[in-house]
């Protein structure tokens, strides 16, 4: 093991001193140290998307940022969305319309979809599509997914990607 | 007059009990109306939140990281293996190579073996021993403390290998040598028949025959979750979290291969991430976690990355069908003969030789063909194994006759459907048996053909196409009407005596109803994104008068519930549903004549309206199902009635199921380019009667997807040399939300008279019947640049080439 690094993150509004070697990956960062395994891993070349997350306010792949890159930054997961008393309406929308089966894509794919209506908070259908073109779902053929994102956009909630509480 | 409980039979505990149920809503009585609503899922909010706890999400103290070691070689003799600079690595506890697994009861099991004939089948080890035989063959796991320190350490691994020449074409393989296995003389693995003596006499009887070479190029199943263990063995105990679909099996091989007594092993599946068949397997990877965590005394996990599942997980289809299909003028089908070369890889697995054969018990789709005869040969490649992949043998066979069928109306210049409704097996003709000797339960095509033309007006649409077509838009459509067999069971057509899977085919249930009224339902079956945790709810629910909110569904796991046969096959509904609903049954049943005795009234008298179990005509006088648990606690129970209020159910079918359906696909083809885009996609199927139409839509939109991917954009590639070309999500491209359209579905609802329920499966009927869909709406666009007929995967490349070929025979030229 070589000579590990102090990295500050602030995850989900908490913050966090971690001594990472430099090489690790931020997701595995999450997930290993910090104990958020909402954030998965489905591939090692960038392709699948299962690995999202927001990066001071923007949706990254965690498998593709070291967590030394991280150093300074905000951090949200799927932890820091919503929780089962109070959703997130991104988590309401998937529930709502079915828009997973095995759940594994699913965090990835609502940061995606989070990180698109902050931008763009009335997407079309193609506009939807094409912005999840990052996320691989094997289960659901992505037609529940597309309709789950527009639903929630209806409701307006690409304003509340980011957790308001700081700990 | 209504019990209470905590009044006329109970005591203190029971009215406790009963407050509690008051506050979480389990002693509500609750009309029998959730089957058949579109209820979202009980599993969502753990998903959603991310609070779900996947193989890889589960970490026990002292736990130990297990990396591979894999064969770069396609074939090879390995000459040495030097573990010493690994061995030194910091926080490396143990590396391991083939022959240090010498404890083994035996090598990976091949538990399906088609009766009477023989197959081929070498022993496979977990670690290679001297050979490896494909690329990411295993020779050596490293274990240490860190995930990344073992990687590093399994890289210092030095093989020796000496490479041979490899075999990777199936029909070449068959003339071998090389040889996949040199001891063996031959790559053959089997050859099996499901023979027809009228074949010869249907293709006298025919006027016009096609002959067609159908590939169905070999896929990967994909899970998004990769395939991962963490084994746990302390104190003579075995503990195993697995990522797969089939913790039953994997507890009763771990035993056998591991010389354990079986109740000493428990596997538990907890959250899946995928499954598709891909992880419908005893794989290596198991054994060694499990083998290891016993050697070294702490647990063990390891956890796949997507470039080791690309190269090992075992793979799907890679079938070249020779495809004879006869016909009279007036489009009446009277033989159909299908030759298979199955390209199997380098092993055995779990049902590897059985796969192809599965797709002969459909071969004859839904059409009344007098004479359909099925050979497949078997042969070994140095490639990764193929094994079940959703569909497993059936999607394949769907398209070699939906393909056919197309080409066979084209040489006979008959409409398309018109020869399809010809050939349709009658809907009062079910029962049907069939050429094949199956006996498809119910159908009824001619509707759910008639319901799709509700939702696409061919005519339109020629018209569109034919004015597209003067602008240079090449617009096509493709239909397949398709029937397929599932819910496996019965054993005694699949079982040993029969079609010789070394397993009996029933599923369990058992359904605890608790003091407060509250449920836990037991199913042997073991989901991984199906939703059994809500339609099973359903089910039960409605037979007890309970909310499904308070019947939580309990599965995967060999430490709980009863011995079960897991989740395949399209199975679980049809089989597992049944059988819990059955023993929801034998539970209501108790619960009835616990209130005959409570009510003084007669067993018979007592129904289930609202909620309520009361007595017929005075519906008043009755007891929830809370009200029944307090008396069946409290031993107020009938004389001879032992207290309690819980039962066990086994159950098995009759029969398969056949679900069913039609679909039509709409494409461009872009003539310059090959580039085919999906622009609509309409399906119509009937799975019997819906427990969760919702859940059913879900299924269909994957499978489809699943089939749209093989059609145009998926393909496992390996090159002459037995090289892996698609070893990544880079290489291997599963179709993204990008390219596909949204879909429109409809059902019809034929119920089945297999179980009580009248359902049936619908997990791989969208992959079945798809692929033809679009490979026929392919061909439909192209056909007037010349080409009529094309082999998936209908690439850009491979469009293209087809269509410049066309142009170049129309203009003289020879391509
Ligand atoms: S794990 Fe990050 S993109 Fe696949
Ligand atoms: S829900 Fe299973 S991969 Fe998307």
């Amino acid at each position: 093991m070589s000579k590990t690094v102090p990295v500050r993150l602030e995850v989900n509004g908490v913050e966090h001193q971690l001594d990472v070697e430099p090489r690790v990956l931020l997701v595995h960062a999450l997930r290993d140290r910090l104990g958020l395994t909402g954030t998965h891993v489905g591939c090692d070349t960038s392709n699948c998307g299962a690995c999202t997350v927001h990066l001071n306010g923007r949706a990254v792949k965690s498998c593709t940022v070291l967590a030394v890159q991280a150093d300074g930054a905000a951090v949200t997961t799927i932890e820091g969305m919503g929780n089962e008393q109070q959703l997130h309406p991104l988590q309401e929308a998937f529930w709502n319309d079915h828009g997973l089966q095995c759940g594994y894509c699913t965090p990835g794919m609502i940061m995606a979809a989070a990180g698109l209506l902050a931008e763009n908070p009335n997407p079309t259908e193609s506009e939807v599509r094409h912005a999840l073109e990052g996320n691989l779902c094997r289960c659901t053929g992505y037609h529940n997914i597309v309709k789950a994102v527009l639903d929630a956009a209806a409701v307006g909630s690409g304003v509340t990607a980011q957790p308001e509480v700081k700990a | 007059m209504s019990v209470e409980p905590g009044g006329e039979v109970g005591g203190e505990i029971t009215k406790i009990a009963s407050e509690h149920a008051a506050q979480n809503g389990a002693d509500a009585a609750a009309p029998s109306n959730h089957v058949g609503q579109a209820m979202r899922r009980k599993e969502d909010p753990r998903l959603i939140t991310g609070r779900a706890r996947y193989v890889d999400d589960i970490t026990l103290p002292g736990t130990l990281w297990m990396a591979f070691v894999r064969s770069p070689e396609a074939n090879a003799k390995i000459v040495s293996i030097d573990t010493s600079a690994a061995q030194e690595h910091p926080g490396v506890h143990a590396v391991f190579t083939g022959p240090d697994l010498t404890d083994l009861a035996g090598p990976l099991p091949m538990a399906w073996v088609p009766p009477g004939i023989e197959v081929n089948n070498p022993e496979h080890w977990p670690l290679a021993r001297e050979h490896v035989r494909h690329v990411g063959d295993p020779v050596a796991v490293v274990l240490g403390v860190d995930r990344y320190g073992v990687v590093d350490a399994a890289e210092d691994v030095v093989v020796e290998y000496d490479a041979l020449p490899a075999v990777t074409d199936p029909e070449a393989a068959l003339e071998g040598p090389p040889y996949v296995h040199e001891q063996l003389g031959t790559n053959k693995v089997h050859e099996w028949s499901l023979p027809n003596d009228r074949l010869q006499a249907g293709f006298d009887e025919a006027e016009v025959v096609i002959e067609r070479r159908v590939v169905n190029h070999r896929t990967a199943g994909a899970p998004i979750e990769p395939r991962g263990v963490l084994a746990d063995y302390r104190a003579g105990s075995l503990t195993v979290w697995s990522s797969t679909q089939v913790p039953h099996f994997v507890r009763l091989f771990l035993a056998i291969l591991l010389g354990m007594s079986e109740e000493r092993v428990r596997v538990i599946a907890p959250e899946v991430g995928g499954g598709f068949g891909a992880k419908l397997q005893m794989t290596g990877e198991e054994v060694l976690a499990a083998w290891c965590s016993r050697k070294l005394g702490q647990p063990v996990k390891w956890i796949e990355t997507r470039s080791e599942n690309m190269a090992v997980n075992h793979q799907g289809r890679d079938q070249i069908a020779y495809c004879r299909m006869g016909a009279k003028r007036d489009g009446t089908i009277t033989a159909f003969h299908v030759k298979i070369i199955a390209d199997l890889g380098a092993y055995n697995m779990l049902l590897t030789p059985t796969i192809p054969a599965l797709g002969a018990f459909v071969m004859s789709g839904v059409y009344k063909i007098p004479a359909v005869h099925t050979d497949v040969v078997g042969v070994f490649t140095n490639k990764c194994p193929t094994d079940a992949i959703r569909g497993a043998g059936r999607p394949e066979a769907t398209h070699m006759i939906e393909v056919c069928i197309d080409q066979l109306a084209a040489e006979l210049d008959m409409d398309l459907l018109e020869l399809r409704r010809k050939n349709f097996v009658p809907s009062d003709a079910f029962p049907a048996e069939m050429a094949t000797g199956v006996i498809y339960d119910s159908g009824d095509y001619d509707k759910s053909l008639d319901k799709l033309l509700e939702h696409v007006d061919l005519d339109a649409f020629r018209r569109e196409q034919t004015e597209l077509r003067q602008q240079g838009v090449y617009r096509g459509i493709g239909f397949s009407t398709y029937t397929e067999i599932c819910g496996l069971a019965p054993t005694r057509v699949v079982g040993p005596e029969g079609f010789g899977n070394q397993a009996g085919f029933w599923e369990s249930a058992l359904v605890r109803v608790h003091n407060t009224g509250a449920v836990t339902a037991y199913t042997g079956a073991s989901p991984h994104g199906q939703g059994h945790e809500t339609a099973f709810a359903q089910i039960v629910a409605d037979k007890l008068g309970v909310d499904p909110s308070v019947v939580e569904v309990v599965h995967g796991d060999t430490g709980t519930g009863p011995e079960g046969r897991n989740t395949y096959g399209s199975r679980s509904l049809a089989v597992g549903g049944e059988s819990l609903a059955r023993c929801a049954k034998k539970v209501a049943d108790k619960a009835r004549a616990i209130v005959a005795h409570q009510l003084e009234a007669a067993p018979e008298d007592i129904e289930l309206r609202d909620g309520k179990f009361s007595v017929r005509g005075s519906p008043d006088r009755g007891m929830t199902l809370a009200e029944v648990a307090g008396a069946a606690y409290l031993n107020q129970v009938p004389e001879g009635m032992e207290p309690g209020l819980e039962e066990t159910s086994f159950w098995e079918p009759e029969n398969f199921v056949f679900p069913f359906g039609a679909h039509a696909c709409v494409v461009d083809v872009d003539a310059e380019t090959g580039k085919v885009k999906v622009v609509r996609y309409v399906a119509v199927d009937d799975c019997g009667k819906a427990i969760n139409p919702m859940l059913i839509e879900g299924q269909v939109h994957g499978g489809v997807v699943h089939a749209i991917g093989q059609a145009l954009y998926e393909r496992v590639h390996y090159d002459e040399s037995g090289q892996l070309i698609t070893g990544t999500f880079v290489d291997y491209a599963l179709p993204t939300a990008a390219e596909l359209p949204s879909f429109e579905l409809d059902r019809t609802e034929t119920p089945s008279p297999v179980n009580s329920l009248g359902v049936k499966g619908v997990g791989e009927a969208g992959t079945i019947a798809a692929s033809a869909a679009v490979t026929n709406a392919v061909i439909d666009a192209v056909r007037p640049l010349g080409v009529s007929y094309m082999n998936m995967p209908l690439t850009p490349m491979r469009v293209w080439e087809a269509i410049s070929e066309a142009q170049g025979r129309k203009e003289g030229v020879s391509a």
